[in-house]
């Protein structure tokens, strides 16, 4: 690496730091700001995305130049305690750079996307500075070498998601969803904590390189809690899984996302699509050694279970949802269940290619979907239908993504899915027939999603859709370009980013016709049978609903997966909560206060006692004293002279004693 | 030479006027006169001891000398407490002098 | 050294209350300019002790020592070590910051500022004495403004929260008292001295009589940290207390308990409290859970923060706890971890919570209540409030890259290699915590304007320069911990290595 590619490569840490500086900057000038904010907003990032393309150019050059690839790390003590030194810092490699372009790329367009959307909004600049601090965040996760910044940087994503989320917070519901969004993501966060400190625990350090290099000699640790001993792998790789499982909305902490579209749409493309809902992908990639200790780990297995349950399960809801925004959203939990059961296949290559190309063609469709909105006012698909001549810059962009979302052939989507599949395929059949069947499901959802908004006939006269301004179709036209594209660095005979990122020496799966035919037959397979119900209704699209209401109902309202929380976790909890208050105001307060009464019980009662008898004591010496003293008094007469006489006397009688006796 | 006894027996009476006098009057000068006696008949048997028993040595007559100066200042401050007592009152008469007793 | 500095800092206050009481009392400008400008020394030199102090060694310094009572060999003996140079700040701080937020005071005013300034000098004396029995009464002192504080500017409850308070601390006392005067006769020669008796390690060879000390001088400070189940005079406390009120008792006040384990208890005691260990933590996790709980039923915006305050210090107790449990001499990276945690959190608390009670104050002054249903929508109507208040419930519910996470963290990992099941426990607080917080903050700033505040005035500039300092601070903590931890780190190493050396 040259001197000067190097000094590039120190400047990495600048990458979080410029969008933080706008995201300061923004708030300091709010609406005098350049562009009210925006341009700030989007100066920063596209510095960071400039900067991020040098040090992916850097890094791959460098990584496919042949020579043995180092990851380029700098970190500096962050604190001390005891005699352990914690240290922050950033480390460069291949997967680092893929997610750096991934960010970069999908939140500078929105930014420049939601100058259309966003305009006249009353917080315009404040939306800009929460993007900025939305990118800030997520792209210190992506660079930090070190799980601890990995983590803060985590809760600050989160933090950013709740600020959008609840962008709109006039909206009850959209107050709702944000708040619903953070608490249920920190239940998976404090899995994350506790993997965090258990592997800090046991390797004496929060740097990642120096925990994998100790994943080794961790093989046969347990951890002892009374008799019970948990193997220390396993337990941190689930523990840390428990964060994915929350940041991704993998069953069964999927329920914030869905809500979380009552965010402004763009924000849903970059955050609730594209970027941060991937941050736990990249975490299980992360962390791979961890997971991935032995083939067939025990953790690898729970994140298989959990992926592929989870890419069933939202991909039959998103089957009969109405709102727009709700079909994507189910969507992207499912394939984020895709790319958690492709890593957990060992799929390490596939499922990060397909974390990929889905932010492209998964942003590409909010923003399409938004456009839509922003077209029509409304969310619910059952208003609208036609739009395809009216907006068709929106269409024709929205229908690529579509297509690489189904898998269809040569698109980026169908590289991506083909070797998830193929994966697991040489791993586990049932999961691979379980995936494909959430192939056929993804082409049947958005075959409905696409004919109900685009095709027929508008249903609703009273909108008047019109097309959506250049700033927000262009980055439109530049997300369909990468989403057809960006799978052709996957190519199956000369896979480039197969070489840039994989785990271990893991050579690549041999490439499988069946597979592949399997899976474009199944994405067909969908889209005929969604052509067949909704654009020719051969059959009617009501049938399900007629024939099997019960799993209508069932999947309308999502499994019933909020109600069952709600009855099981939220009203035991406010239940505790009340309880607890009573028993501290009654029962603890009321101790504290019984303790006081008694006292001042006890203190009347030695009032009484010392009136009555301590007093009486000293009163009787008193009264004794006066007694005596009036009859004594007589003897007093206050004449010296009978004193005198007195004396005398008493020297006469002494005297008589002295002489005669 | 007249023997001891007689000074001695002079003395006693002359103590015990004196005592008489101060215990049985009520005008504060008798009593005055009174302690006057009492303090030269203790005059007497001083010199009249110190003659008899160390004839050399002037000790008591030196004592006598002492007491007969306390008495003429005694004598003196009582006087002139009689005479305030007497301005304010006009009376010398200690029965009635009860100004202090409570 | 400059031994005269820790004096100076110590009665400086009290000199300024004093000449406060000759300002005639219809001058309130006057007044109130004084105090502000007298609170401002000792904070000049608190910021002159943290930079002069010799963070390398961890030691006592700055050390004054001259013979009071000879008779019963009690010294005026001052000093201070990496744990106490930061409470100071802190204290010192906090007051210059109630002193500016305090500016409406009406009513007595001349009484109010120069209590204030009182009560800074009784605060500021328990973190510099070195003298069991100097110790004791500054303790004491401390708690006198703090009475008159609470029981004349206060709510509508005034007197009882205020005897209650008072009360209850000085139970406690009394307990440590006796101890004191047990420790005092348990040495030879007899000294009040910490650091002679430290070395000393009296009791240690009975059991029985260590335990009893260990447990008096515990009622002493788990009743003003507060600890489960001694907790309950702190909602009355902090919901009559005028607000600076409020900031001191939670800023500093409660901060003496944890002072006093750390200082007094664990290098004092080590046996006893290898010990009792166990029971600290449990207590410390039943804070935790329980005081997120609590404060989750709250309607009273203050109230919530309060018991919001009995979970935050459950954190410092369980830092604590770990710091001193019997580990055989191991694991004392982990103890060393737990105990700067602590530190942290009662720093971090101090600014946090301070922070959120002078937010409570802003609103409460505007509205005149802290119903939690009353409000709603403040945020789109008072924008900088909005950001600062929820900057603030951010950060006390651990936000990282805010003060109060990095304690949670270092708590946490030092505690959980020791307790693992009590600190994975105490996580349902966390959670909890996060849940509450939130909720407080919909209920005041988000959803649809309540049309009874449409007219509400947003925060004053005055208010916003009180709240910038804790604002700043609570980055610069949570971003650079190393400006705390060089602090601390040298000195908890110190306790940690006595508490365990002498015990194994």
């Amino acid at each position: 690496m040259c001197d000067f590619s190097k000094n590039i490569m120190e400047l990495t840490w600048l990458i979080p730091v410029l969008p933080i500086l706008a995201f300061g900057l923004i708030l300091l000038t709010g609406r005098r700001g350049p562009g009210e904010g925006a341009y700030i907003g989007i100066a920063g990032i596209a510095a960071s995305f400039l900067l991020s393309l040098a040090v992916t150019v850097i890094t791959v050059a460098s990584a496919l130049g042949g020579h043995e690839f180092h990851p380029f790390t700098h970190s500096v003590v962050w604190a001390t305690l005891g005699n352990i030194d914690v240290r922050m810092g950033f480390a460069v490699d291949q997967l680092t750079v893929m997610m750096l372009m991934v960010v970069t790329t999908v939140t500078l367009l929105v930014q420049v996307y939601s100058i259309g959307y966003m305009h006249g909004d009353p917080r315009y600049p404040r939306y800009y500075a929460y993007l900025s601090l939305f990118s800030a965040a997520m792209l210190s996760l992506v660079i930090s070498d070190n799980l601890l910044l990995f983590y803060m940087s985590w809760e600050l994503v989160g933090l950013a998601s709740y600020l959008l989320i609840g962008f709109w917070f006039e909206k009850p519901s959209a107050m709702r969803a944000a708040k619903k969004a953070f608490i249920v993501t920190r239940l998976g966060d404090v899995g994350l904590f506790l993997g965090l400190i258990v592997l800090f625990w046991y390797t004496g350090t929060v740097n990642m390189q120096e925990m994998f290099a100790a994943v080794p000699s961790l093989m046969g640790t347990t951890l002892k809690i009374a008799s019970v001993a948990l193997p220390v792998l396993p337990l941190a790789g689930i523990l840390l899984f428990a964060g994915a499982v929350g940041k991704s909305a993998q069953f069964p902490l999927h329920v914030w996302l869905p809500d979380a579209m009552e965010g402004p749409t763009p924000v849903s493309a970059l955050i609730h699509a594209a970027t941060m809902v991937a941050a736990g992908v990249y975490l299980v990639g992360r962390m791979y050694p961890v997971f991935a200790y032995e083939p067939h780990s025990i953790t690898l297995t729970v994140v298989t279970v959990i992926g592929v349950t989870t890419a069933i399960m939202a991909a039959t809801i998103a089957t009969v949802q109405h709102d727009i925004k709700r079909v994507l959203a189910y969507s992207t939990i499912s394939q984020l269940g895709y790319m958690m059961f492709g890593l957990g296949v060992g799929g390490y290559t596939a499922g990060l290619l397909h974390l990929m190309t889905h932010a492209f063609f998964k942003a590409n469709l909010f923003l399409g979907s938004g456009s839509v909105i922003h077209g029509t006012g409304t969310q619910d698909m059952r208003q609208m239908g036609g739009l395809s001549k009216k907006m068709p810059t929106t269409y024709w962009t929205f229908l690529i993504a579509t297509a690489a979302l189904m898998g269809l052939p040569f698109t980026s989507g169908f590289f991506s899915k083909d070797e998830i599949l193929l994966e697991a395929f040489h791993t586990s059949l049932p999961i691979f027939w379980l995936g494909l069947g959430a192939a056929f499901l993804t082409a049947f959802y958005m075959t409905r999603l696409v004919a109900l908004t685009f095709w027929g006939e508008a249903r609703d006269p009273s909108i008047h859709a019109h097309e959506s301004p250049r700033v927000m179709t262009i980055p439109l036209i530049v997300l369909a370009v990468l989403s057809l594209v960006s799978g052709y660095i996957a190519w199956p005979s000369n896979n480039i980013f197969h070489h840039l990122v994989h785990f271990g020496d893991g050579a690549a799966v041999p490439f499988s016709w069946t597979v592949m035919l399997l899976a474009t037959s199944a994405a067909f397979l969908g889209l005929g049978l969604g052509l067949a119900l909704y654009l020719r209704p051969v059959i009617s699209p009501s049938i399900f609903r007629e024939k099997l209401p019960w799993a209508y109902n069932l999947l309308q309202n999502k499994f019933y997966f909020d109600e069952f929380y709600w009855a099981v976790l939220v009203v035991p909890l406010f239940w505790i909560t009340k309880v607890l208050a009573r028993f501290d105001a009654r029962i603890v307060d009321g101790l504290v206060n019984g303790v006081g009464y008694a006292t001042l019980g006890l203190s009347i009662a030695y009032s009484w006692f010392d009136r009555v008898v301590v007093d009486g004591i000293v009163n009787l010496v008193g009264g004794a004293t006066r007694i005596s003293g009036r009859v004594l008094r007589y003897g007093q007469t206050g004449v010296l002279q009978n004193y005198a006489l007195v004396a005398f006397t008493g020297v006469l009688v002494l005297a008589w004693f002295y002489l005669f006796r | 030479m007249i023997p001891l006894e007689w000074y001695l027996a002079l003395a006693a009476v002359l103590f015990c006027t004196g005592i008489f006098g101060v215990l049985t009057r009520r005008n504060a000068i008798g009593i005055l006169m009174g302690i006057e006696l009492m303090l030269n008949a203790a005059n007497i048997n001083l010199v009249a001891f110190a003659r008899y028993m160390h004839p050399t040595i002037l000790t008591g007559h030196i004592f006598a000398i002492f007491v007969i100066t306390i008495a003429a200042a005694e004598a003196a401050v009582g006087l002139a407490i009689i005479i305030s007592i007497y301005r304010n009152i006009e009376l010398i008469n200690v029965d009635k002098i009860n100004v202090m007793k409570w | 050294m400059n031994s005269w500095i820790l004096t100076a800092i110590t009665f400086l206050p009290l000199l300024g209350a004093l000449v406060i009481l000759f300002i005639p009392k219809a001058k309130e400008s006057a007044i109130k300019w004084t105090a502000l400008i007298w609170s401002l020394p000792p904070f000049a030199l608190s910021v002159m002790l943290w930079v002069g102090y010799l963070k390398s060694s961890g030691g006592y310094q700055y050390v004054v020592n001259i013979p009071w009572i000879r008779l019963l060999n009690i010294n005026y003996y001052l000093g201070v070590d990496g744990i106490s140079v930061p409470m100071i700040f802190l204290s010192t701080l906090l007051t210059t910051i109630c002193i500016i937020y305090s500016w409406n005071i009406k009513e007595r005013v001349k009484e109010y500022f120069a209590l204030f300034l009182f009560l800074e000098t009784g605060m500021l004396g328990v973190f510099t004495s070195l003298d069991l029995f100097l110790f004791y009464i500054f303790w004491e002192i401390s708690l006198v403004p703090m009475y008159f504080i609470i029981g004349v500017w206060g709510g509508p409850r005034k007197e009882y929260a205020a005897i209650k308070f008072f009360l209850y601390t000085l139970v406690g006392s009394v307990a440590m008292l006796l101890a004191i005067i047990g420790v005092y006769f348990y040495t030879s020669p007899h000294t009040f001295s910490i650091p002679e008796a430290v070395a000393q390690l009296p009791f240690s060879k009975n059991f029985m009589l260590q335990s009893l000390a260990f447990w008096a001088f515990f009622l002493a400070f788990a009743i003003k940290v507060p600890m489960w189940p001694f907790h309950t005079w702190l909602p009355d406390a902090h919901v009559e207390a005028p607000t600076a009120g409020s900031v001191i008792l939670a800023g500093v006040l409660l901060k003496l308990g944890g002072y006093g384990f750390i200082r007094i208890l664990i290098p004092m005691l080590p046996m006893a409290a290898q010990k009792y260990s166990f029971m600290l933590a449990v207590l410390a996790v039943i804070s935790i859970i329980y005081g997120a709980l609590v404060a989750m039923a709250q309607k009273d915006m203050k109230k919530l923060i309060a018991y919001s305050s009995v979970n935050h210090m459950g954190y410092v107790m369980l830092g604590i706890a770990a710091a001193c449990a019997a580990t055989g001499g191991l694991q004392l990276n982990d103890k060393a971890m737990a105990l700067n945690g602590a530190m942290l959190q009662m720093f971090s608390h101090g600014l946090i919570t301070g922070g959120l009670f002078l937010l409570v104050g802003v609103i409460y002054d505007r509205t005149h209540t802290r119903d939690l249903s009353q409000f709603g929508g403040l945020g789109a109507k008072l924008p900088v409030y909005g950001g600062l208040l929820a900057f603030m419930a951010f950060a006390s519910l651990g936000l990282p890259g805010l003060a109060g996470f990095v304690s949670e963290f270092f708590v946490f990992r030092g505690a959980l290699p020791i307790y693992t099941v009590m600190t994975g426990l105490a996580c349902i607080g966390i959670v909890v915590n996060a849940a509450y917080l939130l909720w407080m903050l919909q209920r005041v700033l988000l959803g649809p304007l309540n049309p009874r505040w449409a007219e509400l005035p947003d925060i004053n500039r005055r208010e916003v320069i009180s709240l910038m300092p804790l604002v700043i601070l609570t980055i610069l903590v949570g971003v650079v911990p190393a400006v705390l931890l060089t602090m601390f780190n040298g000195s908890v190493s110190r306790i940690v290595g006595m508490a365990v050396g002498a015990g194994g």
